[in-house]
């Protein structure tokens, strides 16, 4: 009986020390790891979000007293929360839409265009995202403030600084994230499908509103919701183009002194819920990434 | 059918360094199946792409319905195409894929419904209407792209090797499939492939194309059988070619004289003008004979020694060499000799023979255009179909 004496010999061999400790790693210690690595990411948001309940007796929310939603009933109940919360938004909301109708018209002309100084224009537009935050800052301020020297700048434009310089800044630097985030998807683009709509009898028009802003959709939404986050936490650049105004990140840094009401961790709270929604949001929408059915070899 | 639907007047594109195409004069007639065929490289994509308005020319004239269309872009050409790939809208349903055209004309919703309707039907797709492109197959995509197209009733559809994606045996089937529809709709095909068989199947005349321009255009059995360059001959099958030179004439044929001096009858009309000339014969016009058989009058005749006897089932592939070193490939149908069991073995001497009629003579090998056309080796990259 050869066939029953075969699988004595072919069995596999067992407690091999290399390989029972692949399989315990596998098993026990990068799970461990993984969940200790996602604690300590979290562990500050959970505080933050912990003290929201509080009910602190002085002017600090740092030692825990009494569960309340107070604070959550009357989120902006705090002297010039709301407009510093309100003007944050606004920033946002507007240097996205700015930066996000801009970058992708510089991305569309960078990836589609061959013209004089497109190589320059694709290094210049990193400059943002490399220069130091701080550096940045100081510079804005500089432009700023020597604009008030220059006849044909109106008196009041960019200085007093104002919601504008800080709004101009903001744009600035989204610009460099959207183009980036808008090429990279722009580049895998298949442009047979423009030629389709093209020999189909759309016009550059159409074609645009039927075939590649619905397919490069994606990848616009992804640049937007990572232009507003970048915009509505900025600290150091704001803080340097802000002048009078508070935005919601520069309101927690003065109230620092006097201690931060609970209405921050409150708001703290929206913002990282949203966030994660976003998220959420825009990792569903990257999925929809594989454009083409087929990936027919070309001649 | 006579009417001309396109006509191409010395067109050229240049990419670079690279001509592309090189002064193509081409008509192709209302109805036609037209095929453009060559190598990768030999220019046809571009000259397709040409006529759909994706590439300008870089001189020349295009012309559709006798109307100059030369400098409009693709939208306002009354053609549509089937591309290589399909280039489904991924973001659309297989509806909105048919209907793009007709909405883009803004054609009534009823209407639209209904001709997408009788279009998925003319393809064999019904059902599929409300299907993404990356929920179908490759053979069903290929349907949509042609349903796609046709909807729009152009003057004629352009197919860039529609077919390349698909595997063998669902090629053969649409090569039929198509032919069925491009006479059902009646509209003029120009179709361009690298596949001789594919263009034989369905053309009802074909462009052989080489390095940017075509070599001989004709209906498939002319191109075949009376191939009239080295390239075509090669390019469209088998073929064995023997250099020589015109030697007179004797019963309304001419007379070639090999280097051995060996004389071959081939018709007049074959070698007008030429002295030197290559004489060609397809492998299975020519009959394998034992030495002492007679030999009919008037046939070719050459001698040679079996070299390789190869049993492909419909027919039997011989390699015969000759005593000056030439071999010589031939055909022959498994009838007599395979039931008999009397294959000619490697080593036996036969008579190799065919008649006068069967012989055709391509131009010598030192025209400059030809030299090296029976490798195929494209000398012009074909930039644009990238």
């Amino acid at each position: 009986m050869v066939a029953s004496a075969a699988p004595n010999h072919i069995q596999k061999p067992r407690g091999h020390l290399g390989r029972r400790l692949v399989r315990s790693v596998d098993r026990w210690i990068l799970p461990l790891y993984a969940f200790v690595a996602v604690l300590y990411l979290a562990i500050p948001v959970l505080v933050m979000i912990a003290f929201s309940f509080n009910d602190p007796t002085g002017r600090s929310n740092l030692t825990w007293k009494a569960f309340s939603i107070n604070a959550w009933l009357d989120p902006l109940g705090k002297p010039g929360l709301a407009q510093a919360v309100t003007t944050s938004i606004s920033i946002a909301v507007l240097s996205t839409i700015i930066a996000t109708i801009l970058g992708l018209l510089i991305g569309l002309a960078l990836v589609r265009h061959a013209f004089r100084g497109r190589g320059i224009v694709n290094l210049l537009i990193f400059l943002p995202m490399s220069t130091p935050e701080i550096v940045l800052g100081v510079s804005l301020l500089t432009l700023f403030i020597a604009s008030t020297q220059w006849s044909f700048v109106p008196k009041g434009t960019f200085f007093p600084l104002s919601f504008t310089t800080i709004l101009i800044a903001h744009v600035m630097f989204n610009i460099s994230y959207v183009v980036v985030t808008i090429r990279a998807r722009l580049q895998g683009f298949p442009r047979h499908l423009e030629e389709a709509a093209a020999d189909l009898g759309a016009n550059e028009w159409t074609t645009f509103w039927r075939v590649t802003f619905p397919l490069i959709l994606p990848g616009v939404i992804a640049a937007a919701l990572l232009a507003f986050s970048l915009s509505i936490d900025d600290y150091v650049i704001t803080e340097f183009t802000s002048g009078q105004t508070q935005t919601f990140p520069i309101f927690i840094f003065g109230s620092q002194l006097r201690g931060i009401p609970v209405q921050v961790n409150v708001i703290g709270t929206i913002i990282f819920v949203s966030a994660v929604l976003f998220v959420v949001i825009s990792t569903l929408l990257q999925r929809r990434q594989r454009l083409d059915p087929v990936e027919a070899e070309e001649e | 059918m006579s009417t001309i639907d396109v006509r191409l007047v010395e067109v050229t594109k240049v990419f670079g360094q690279d001509v592309a195409v090189d002064h193509v004069n081409l008509e192709v007639l209302d109805g036609e199946f037209f095929s453009l065929l060559g190598p990768s490289g030999c220019g046809k994509t571009t000259t397709l792409r040409m006529i759909g308005g994706f590439e300008e020319p870089t001189s020349g004239l295009i012309e559709l319905n006798g109307e100059d269309v030369t400098w409009l872009p693709p939208y306002r050409r009354n053609v549509n195409t089937v591309f290589q790939n399909y280039a489904l809208f991924p973001h659309l349903t297989i509806f909105e894929n048919v209907a793009f055209g007709l909405r883009r004309r803004k054609v009534k919703g009823a209407e639209i419904k209904a001709r997408v309707a009788q279009m998925l039907q003319l393809v064999e797709l019904r059902g599929f209407d409300q299907r993404k492109p990356g929920q179908i197959s490759g053979g069903q995509a290929q349907r949509v792209a042609l349903a796609r197209a046709l909807i729009n009733r152009p003057a004629v559809l352009l197919l860039d090797e529609p077919l390349g994606a698909l595997d063998l045996k669902l090629r053969k089937q649409m090569q039929l499939e198509l032919k069925r529809i491009q006479q059902e709709v009646g509209i003029t095909f120009i179709y361009v492939t690298h596949d001789q068989d594919e263009a034989m199947t369905m053309s009802d005349r074909i462009a052989v194309m080489n390095r940017g321009r075509y070599e001989q255009l004709g209906r498939p059995e002319e191109l075949y059988e009376r191939p009239t360059t080295r390239f075509v001959a090669g390019f469209l099958g088998v073929c064995n070619l023997l250099p020589g030179h015109v030697d007179g004439t004797a019963d309304a044929y001419a007379l070639v004289a090999l280097d051995d001096s060996t004389k071959l009858r081939l018709p007049l009309a074959q070698v007008s003008g030429s002295t030197d000339v290559e004489v060609g014969v397809r492998p299975e016009k020519v009959r394998l004979l034992e030495l002492t058989d007679d030999v009919p009058a008037g046939a070719n005749v050459l001698r040679g020694r079996v070299k390789q006897t190869s049993y492909t089932g419909v027919s039997t592939l011989y390699v015969i060499e000759r005593s000056n070193g030439q071999t010589f490939t031939v055909y022959e149908q498994n009838l007599e000799r395979a039931a008999a069991n009397s294959l000619w073995r490697p080593g036996e001497e036969v008579a190799m023979t065919w008649s006068p009629d069967d012989t055709f003579a391509v131009r010598g090998a030192s025209t400059a255009s030809t030299a090296d056309a029976a490798s195929g080796s494209p000398s012009v990259n074909e930039t644009a179909a990238s």
